[in-house]
This record gives structure tokens, sequence and C-alpha cells, in this order.
């Protein structure tokens, strides 16, 4: 199978911190891989980090073959064309209207006349259900809306490859079921490669076909979701169950409670 | 302790330096990415509307009160030594070689500055930059290049009118109210003003004043924390430095035009 992104013996780090410590990911191409974590793990650096907006301290990001931290800035542009990403915040321009937010890749990289413009950004608005919402400001949208315009805007030049941070954070259920069928449905319609960045593990794993579980730099699981389910690491099992203690302890590193509360010193935490 | 405040110095050194290179790339960014003329020059014209027109309000009811303030101070200290007539060019000096430039930058930078600083900052904050930027579409040629040309033109054109305006309120005060002889106010006014000495010199500070005081907003919002708060220090610190450089630089100007640099 090919593989749209390979990052090898991938480290980085920030302000003398290891966000990531040699960690092999491989995204099939034409299939949704999911990378789990808890939050603060890194997952949206890694994402960013795909898309060439932080670059690697040690190892390569290959995308389409091409190892991204070599790159110009010409070359980069080119290869971000072929990608789409959907922020978390849905990352919309306030000053423009839905359709304009869509309409604004097409009117600064394609010489297309307004017509076809028109009829491309009405067929995208289309996909996710909100041709009707056309003329609406980014700031008269709910969030779930607004998130499915910037997936509209995200595919607009029909990419590869299309990466979404924590699509389903902070939505309703309907808002959440509908991205979920958006997420499968467009992946399989247009033939993208789809990576969800996320912490939400049912609706990631329901609808993704390979994820790695990422923790503390280090890749503590990856396979077929189901193998992940049954995957017996207590580091794993706590992230997936969501239990508030084990591997990743309940308490912030301090002193015994008797030390704290009887005034005892004993040097630094342990 | 003392290896620490060296350590801690070295450090206060290399962030003033990375800072600085940052500010310097990003204003080589503005000048030289400029988008091509087609795209670029509605984009810059929107923001000669943004920070001009929406600024002029401002400028004009400002210039206006300054001008009369300054013809009613001048009137009475100028009567004493029995100078009144010399009305016209006390305020007009002033004004055009002085308060224009200064004031109108210092008003630009409360009104546009700021406005620019929170706007771009939020556009960071909220991510849209990023995804600018993974559109393939470079946020510096997109945003601040035509942010910083759209100050730097407004400012001369709003130190014009705030000069006009100043002189008008001084006619106001000196002519209408304190009846002096509008023949005399002008026309002293016009033989004590030089083109290029003053009227010129005030207009070349007042390019210095846009180009920095547009600058200083442009880093302070695009290299703000993405948080509220972020976006409150960055209005801060840009509405303080800008004040401050535009009265140091004002200093300097004025002593390299007087000494004939």
């Amino acid at each position: 199978m090919n593989n749209l992104v390979e990052m090898s013996q991938l480290g980085f780090q920030r302000q003398n911190r290891t966000i990531f410590h040699d960690i092999d990911i491989a995204i099939p191409q034409g299939k949704i891989t999911a990378i789990m974590g808890p939050s603060g793990s890194g997952k949206t650096t890694l994402l960013r980090l795909i898309g060439g907006q932080l670059q690697a301290t040690q190892g390569r990001v290959l995308v389409k073959n091409q190892d991204i931290t070599r790159l110009n800035r010409r070359e980069l542009y080119a290869l971000r064309k072929r990608m789409g990403m959907l922020f978390q915040t849905g990352g919309l321009f306030t000053h423009l209207t839905v359709f304009e937010n869509v309409a604004f890749p097409l009117r600064e990289h394609t010489q297309l006349s307004e017509n076809m413009i028109r009829s491309a950004v009405l067929m995208k608005l289309e996909m996710v259900g909100l041709r009707g919402a056309r003329n609406l400001m980014p700031n008269e949208l709910s969030g779930g809306m607004a998130r499915r315009v910037a997936l509209a805007r995200a595919i607009a030049l029909d990419p590869d490859l299309i990466m979404y941070d924590e699509p389903f954070s902070g939505q309703d259920p309907i808002s959440m079921g509908v991205l979920v069928k958006l997420i499968r449905t467009l992946n399989d319609a247009l033939g993208l490669t789809t990576i969800i960045v996320s912490h939400d593990v049912p609706e990631t794993l329901g609808i993704s076909d390979y994820a790695y579980v990422i923790s503390d730099g280090n890749i503590i699981g990856k396979g077929t979701p189901e193998s992940i389910a049954h995957d017996n690491s207590p580091q794993l099992q706590q992230f997936l169950t969501g239990l508030p203690d084990g591997p990743v302890p309940f308490h912030y590193p301090a002193h015994t409670l008797e030390q704290d509360i009887l005034g005892q010193k004993s040097g630094e935490p342990s | 302790m003392i290896t620490h405040s060296i350590a801690a110095l070295g450090r206060l050194g290399i962030d003033i330096l990375r800072s600085q290179g940052k500010a310097g790339l990003l204003l080589y960014g503005a000048i030289f990415r400029v988008p091509s003329i087609r795209k670029g020059f509605p984009l810059v014209i929107q923001q000669i509307y943004a920070t001009g027109v929406l600024s002029l309000l401002i400028i004009i009811v400002s210039g206006l009160f300054i001008g009369m303030v300054v013809a009613l101070q001048g009137y009475h200290t100028l009567a004493k030594f029995g100078a009144s007539q010399q009305l016209g060019p006390l305020v007009a000096l002033s004004v055009v070689r002085e308060l224009g430039p200064v004031v109108t930058a210092l008003l630009f930078a409360g009104r546009a500055g700021s406005a620019l600083a929170a706007e771009i900052g939020l556009m960071k904050a909220t991510d849209q930059l990023s995804s600018m930027e993974m559109m393939a579409v470079d946020p510096l040629q997109r945003v601040i290049a035509p942010r910083f040309w759209g100050g730097s033109i407004s400012m001369p054109l709003l130190t014009i009118i705030f000069n006009i305006t100043a002189i008008y309120g001084a006619y106001l005060v000196g002519v209408k109210w304190l009846g002096l002889d509008a023949g005399a106010f002008w026309s002293n006014m016009q033989s004590a003003v030089d083109f290029h000495a003053d009227i010129l010199n005030g207009i070349y500070k007042s390019i210095v004043f846009g180009i920095v005081v547009t600058w200083i907003a442009l880093y302070q919002g695009y290299e703000a924390a993405p948080t509220s708060a972020g976006i409150a220090n960055a209005t801060t610190r840009t509405v303080v430095y800008s004040s401050l450089a535009v009265l140091g630089l004002d200093f300097v100007l004025t002593a390299m035009m007087i000494g004939g640099w």
C-alpha cells in the first residue's frame, strides 16, 4: 500500500521540552488515519509538522515523497495546495461571508471566471449541507456550522490530503454525527487521504481505518481500531477507557500529604 | 548569584536581539513581498480606508481644537509684546513643523495602530493566519504588506489634513473671535512659512512616523501570544512603544533638520 505521508525517526523539541522522540508514523493513501492522545501530547504539533508550519528537529517528514523539511518556500506552497487542513476553531476569515471564505483559495490560486467560482463554491457548500447559508457571516454560524464551512473551504482546491485538528471537540451530538458522516463520505467520495487528530475515542475509532495513540512523545499503540481496543497495555487502556488514575497519575507530583500537612521538609517533591 | 545575573542578562540580550531580528524580517517581508498590482491595489486601498478614512474624525476634531488652543494661548502671550499680528506664523510654524506630525502620529497610534495590532492578533489567535498559510497563501503578502503600505500612505495624508484643520481652527479664534485682521493673519503666515524647510520637513517626519507606527503595530499583532491576554498586551504595547518611538524620533529628526544634515 502506498503511503501519502511518512514520518521516520521524527523528533521535535520546543523550548528545551521534547514533544516527540524518535517516532515513526505512516499515513496510507485513501484511508482515514486517526492520531489520538491526551491533551498536550503534541497532536496538533504533528499536523503542523506535516503541513510544514513547524520544522522537525530530527528525522524526516515525507509528503507525497517530498521531504517537507528540505523544500523552499515556493515548493512548500505548491505542496500545500494539495493539502487541506481543518483547524479546531475553523479559522474562517471573520470579515468575509461564508461564500467568500470558500471562494478564497479559488480566487487566490486559480484564474476561474466568476461564474465558475460561483458554481464550484456552491457545489462544495452543497456537500457540507450549507448552500443556503452562503450569505451569512462567520459570527452568525454555530460552532458545528463554522467547522463545516471550514471543511468546504479546505476541500475547495480538491486536495489529496486533508487533516482535521480535533474536529469533534465541543460539538453537540447532532453536529458530531454530521461531522463523522461528512469525514467518512468526503474521504470515500473524493478519494482523499484523511488524518484525524482527536481525543474523542469512540467517534474517531468509529470512522478510522488505522490509528496511532501517542503519549509523552512516544507511540503507545497503533493498529486497526479493533486491535487498539483489544490492546492490553495499561497506558493505552487508561486513555481509551478514561480511567482517572493509572500510568498517568491523578496527582501532580508533590510531597506526601503527611509531609505537607505536618509541615515536614524533605527536599524536592519526588 | 552573579552567574545567574549574568545568565539572565545574556538571555535578555538574546531575547531583545531575536525580537529585533523578527521585526526586521517582518518589515522586509512587508516591503518586498507585495502582492501583484491586480490583487494588491484593492487590498491597499481597503487598508487606506481602514487606517486613514476611519481615523479622519479624531484627526479633524483634534486638529481643530489644537489649532484653536494654540491660537488662544499664542495670542495672549504675543499681545503682551504687541506682536499679536504674528499669530499666523506662530500657529503655522508650530503646527506644520511639530504639532502636526507628532500629534497626528500619536492619535494614529491610538486609533489605527491599536486596531491593526488587535486585528492581526485576533487573526492569529483564531487560526486565520495559520489557515491562510495552509491554503498556500503567504500572510505576510496577503495581510501584513497591504496594511503596512496602507498605514504608511495614510499617515502623511492625515498629517496634511490635521495641519489644515489646525490652521483653520487658529483662524477661527484669531480672526473671527479675537478680531485680528484676516489679511495680516494670512500674509504674515505666507511670508514666514517656507515650503521646503517647514512644510516638507513636517511631511517627511510624518512619513517616518507612519512607517514606524505601522511597523510596530503589525509586529506586535503578528507576534502576540494567541490568547485574549496576548491581544490585550499587544494593543497596549503598540500604543506605548509607538508613542515613545514617535517622540524619540521626533527629537532626532528635528535635530537633523535644524542641523542641516
